[in-house]
């Protein structure tokens, strides 16, 4: 018995048990409005695992929510709750399409310079919020959630605006391609590039017919930096000292209020180059209308959520529900299931898996009541 | 011993373990109606877990209880109550914002058919309970208008509304100034002439002595024994306690003074809510001295204190270290300039108790050489330091460097923050309160340690609520009333009831020392 209340208190053991409940109950709520769970089942995993372009695009677009998950986990580290983490990804993404289409400098240095403007942009909006509750104590909360709506507004003004708006569309020009980060991008599509793919089935699917780029790589190395930065520098310790116990921080030399603000700083930062690098690597490279926000900031509150105690937690829960989001359109497409309902799924297992969380302490409930018994 | 109806509780055979670690074992309770009872023992021995398991808030591996000879399941605090069970803990229950009244009836309101609660009915019982048992309180104010003693008055007050016979108070005297724990003691013996019956867990020997009929010894989880008070004596407590011979005061020798270190001139401190709390205040301590500051809580040692530390804007007057100016710089500033200090409530401001032990000992020297190097972090440097710490001041366990700091007990806890501020090798260490929530053992040891490091040369400020560590440490006493120094002493003509008079505001009419 002892030997399963640690099997089950092993953190990998317990999120897969979760994801596998959640898979569970989200059948049974299938089922009680008419859908096959099997078949719905068998649907979401063919979506994400049936072919190498699905794998690839779900790795794709989990690449700006591990990012913005850094960001919230960040920032929740340095005790601070970033719920702007969705405004500083809009203004980044504001910022870089900007620049790409005014600016046109060679490929080397565009992509820095762009990216690092959209990484300003997150930046300085998180340091606004920090600002105003280090000098002036507001809620980082409330200045966040404004702020997302003043990142969303400028984001439909500048779409719309007459020097950026691309006729007969909701959204600006592209930026230029100077500014792409995506990888092999005129290789691919070249004549020779078309040609070697077309011997290789599998780079073929892969690459081709994805955005693929260097972004998951580099949301990878963030996790890194991440915890580099909180957990190897003598500011990270501060800012996690400062998120713990403020009047110990205070009591101990240091400046809580300029922790504050670099800490949101630096998760805004994170949450812009979520933001640049979608920009720059996938989907068509502009900003468009917003009529509701797009979540890449807010699922990022999720995946900090399920990632648990450290930073490289945040890549596996950002694959997670990258994967759940992309299989939860495909079911929608092809079982003809509403968006609810796929909604509703995506709840229930984000759930449980945030519920594993608090499994070492109910194995221990339960092994109690059951020696009580014996 | 039988089960009968002349005891109020007996505990029998109670078994307790936290995880692979046994807190009680086999441990056996007899309380006679009618008195006063204590639980003694050291920080972490059980005596809390004991009681808990009385008040219904764990439930016991194995045992009974037994209620007046019969035999009682006590699943929950809830039910405890209606055993005629009561609890006051150490951290009071309360509402700050609501008034006495409103506190008292929280929870087990009257109410008529409407569901609207009787106020004026409510209040005539509450009135009716007070004059029973002596407890003076205003009914009207809140409860964050009144003092600590009056706070713990309203939780005893709740305790007897719900009508309990069997009061436990956990660790009733351990915020309480000298003239409320007279009056808690006066308090306890009025409920027992009423009828009722007190379980007091303590480790204070002198309020055992003072107020207690029986006593229970509890070391390590187990049952020492039960003592009658009137056979004991302090210093026989303590060592049954303990396990060991112990010094209950330190020996002291006559210090030679050197030249002035830090000196506090004429200054006036606004608390938070802009009241002037400290007045126009002066004091020097020179190498070699333990100066004291005795005076009871609230008459402006919090912002004294916070402005010596640089986290407090003095109004006027000056701090000096040495020498130099520090008041209304930064923290960080008084910290460069030599000046440590040991907080009273070390889980607030002295450690981070999610942090490991290690963690914990770089927390103002994360930014000095060799923890850090060009803004990172040395992790070995810190481990090796950590050993150093840990073997110097005996903390146990051996191996506790990559632990939660909260696993540690409290003595251990304060053992490990004392170190890491001593090895700032500062030029004042300020002591506030050091050996609070501390056992015997342990408060011989900080005493001692202070005392040492007086021996060094070095300038200390003790600050403590408590006379006793005053008189027994410091070299200088002062006595601090309404923000204003109202007497200093020397050690040698230091008169405890002349002390004892002016911390209550009474007048000074000639100046000794």
């Amino acid at each position: 018995m002892k030997k399963l209340d640690n099997i089950l208190k092993n953190p990998l053991v317990s999120t897969v048990l979760a994801i596998i409940l959640g898979f569970m109950v989200a059948s049974v709520i299938l089922l009680a409005v008419g859908y096959k769970p099997g078949q719905c089942l068998a649907v979401m995993f063919n979506a994400v695992f049936s072919r190498p372009k699905f794998i690839m695009n779900v790795i794709i677009k989990s690449s700006p929510i591990i990012l913005t998950g850094l960001s919230v986990f960040f920032a929740f580290k340095s005790g601070l709750f970033n719920i702007g983490a969705e405004g500083q990804y809009i203004a980044s993404t504001i910022v870089t399409t900007i620049l790409g289409i005014i600016l046109d400098l060679p490929p080397l240095i565009q992509v820095p310079v762009i990216v690092l403007g959209g990484v300003l942009a997150g930046a300085l909006l998180g340091a606004a919020v920090g600002f105003l509750k280090a000098k002036f104590g507001i809620n980082e909360v409330i200045t966040s959630i404004m702020f997302n709506w003043i990142a969303l507004y400028l984001c439909n003004y500048v779409s719309n605006s007459e020097r950026f708006h691309r006729p007969e569309s909701d959204g600006t020009f592209s930026i230029r391609d100077s500014g792409f980060t995506n990888l092999f991008y005129n290789w691919k599509f070249s004549k020779e590039g078309r040609e070697y793919l077309k011997n290789n089935q599998f780079l073929n699917d892969a690459v081709l017919k994805t955005d693929f780029s260097l972004n998951f790589i580099i949301a990878v190395i963030m996790a890194f930096v991440v915890w580099l930065i909180l957990y190897k520098t003598v500011k990270g310790y501060e800012f996690r000292v400062s998120g713990i116990n403020v009047d110990a921080a205070r009591n101990n030399g240091m400046c809580v209020e300029r922790n504050i603000v670099y800490s949101m700083l630096i998760a805004g930062a994170l949450s812009g180059l979520a933001g640049a690098l979608t920009v720059t690597g996938t989907g068509s490279h502009n900003i468009h209308v917003l009529a509701i926000f797009e979540n890449n900031g807010f699922n990022g509150m999720s995946v900090a959520l399920i990632a648990g105690g450290t930073p490289f937690g945040c890549i596996f829960a950002g694959l997670l529900f990258s994967g759940l989001i992309y299989a939860g359109q495909s079911l929608q497409f092809k079982t003809g299931a509403p968006s609810e309902i796929v909604n509703i799924m995506i709840g229930v297992i984000v759930f449980f898996v945030a519920l594993t969380q608090f499994m070492p302490t109910l194995v221990d409930m339960i092994s109690k009541r059951r020696n009580k018994d014996v | 011993m039988e089960i009968s109806k002349d005891y109020a509780v007996q505990m029998r055979g109670i078994m307790k373990s936290f995880g692979d670690f046994k807190v009680l074992d086999d441990v056996n309770l007899d309380v006679k109606k009618g008195t006063i009872h204590a639980i003694l023992g050291e920080n972490g021995a059980g005596k809390s877990t004991l009681m808990n398991i009385l008040y219904g808030l764990y439930t016991a591996d194995a045992g009974e209880i037994y209620l007046n000879g019969e035999v009682a399941d006590i699943k929950n605090p809830h039910l405890a109550i209606n055993n005629g069970i009561g609890m006051v803990h150490q951290h009071f229950m309360l509402i700050d914002k609501f008034t006495v009244l409103q506190n008292i009836i929280l929870g087990s309101e009257n109410t008529n058919k409407f569901g609207v609660i009787d106020m004026k009915k409510e209040k005539k019982r509450v009135i009716e309970i007070i004059k029973e048992y002596n407890l003076k309180v205003d009914l009207s104010s809140r409860i964050r208008n009144i003092s600590v003693g009056m706070q713990q008055r309203v939780e005893i007050l709740k305790a007897l509304y719900r009508g309990v016979d069997i009061l436990i108070l956990d660790e009733p005297t351990a915020v309480l100034t000298p003239m409320e724990i007279d009056d808690l003691i006066d308090i306890m013996r009025d409920l027992v002439k009423n009828g009722k019956t007190v379980i007091i867990i303590t480790h204070k020997l002198k309020e055992i002595i003072r107020s207690s009929n029986e006593c229970a010894i509890i070391r390590k989880g187990k049952l020492i024994g039960s003592v009658k008070v009137e056979d004991e004596t302090e210093q026989s407590l303590a060592e049954k306690m303990v396990g060991r011979k112990v010094r209950l005061s330190v020996e002291r020798t006559p210090s030679d003074f050197g030249k002035d270190v830090f000196e506090v001139n004429d200054i006036s401190v606004r608390s938070i809510r802009g009241i002037q709390t400290v007045k126009n205040l002066s004091f020097k301590i020179r190498q070699g001295e333990i100066f004291g500051i005795a005076g009871v809580e609230g008459n402006g040692q919090k912002e004294l204190i916070e402005a010596i530390i640089g986290i407090r804007n003095v109004e006027s007057g000056k701090i000096k270290i040495n020498g130099k100016e520090i008041q209304n710089t930064s923290n960080l500033n008084v910290l460069n300039n030599g000046i440590s200090i040991i907080h009273d409530d070390r889980h607030k401001y002295g450690c981070i108790l999610d942090f490991t032990v290690s963690e914990n000992m770089i927390l103002n020297k994360c930014r000095q050489k060799p923890f850090s190097k060009n803004g990172l972090l040395n992790d070995s440097v810190r481990d090796k330091f950590t050993d150093e710490l840990i073997e110097k001041y005996d903390v146990r366990p051996k191996n506790c460097k990559n632990m939660r700091m909260a696993s540690l007990s409290g003595g251990n806890q304060q053992k490990l923050v004392i170190g890491r501020e001593i090895s700032n090798n500062p030029d004042l260490l300020i002591a506030v309160q050091p050996t609070r929530g501390l056992d015997v053992g342990a408060i011989e040891y900080v005493r001692k340690t202070l005392i040492d490091l007086r021996d060094k040369g070095k300038a200390i400020l003790l600050i403590s609520l408590e006379l006793d560590e005053i008189l027994d440490v410091a070299d200088t006493i002062s006595v601090i009333y309404n923000g204003e120094i109202v007497g200093t002493f020397s050690n040698e003509t230091a008169d405890e009831n002349k002390i004892g008079l002016l911390m209550a505001g009474g007048k000074n009419n000639e100046k000794i020392g």
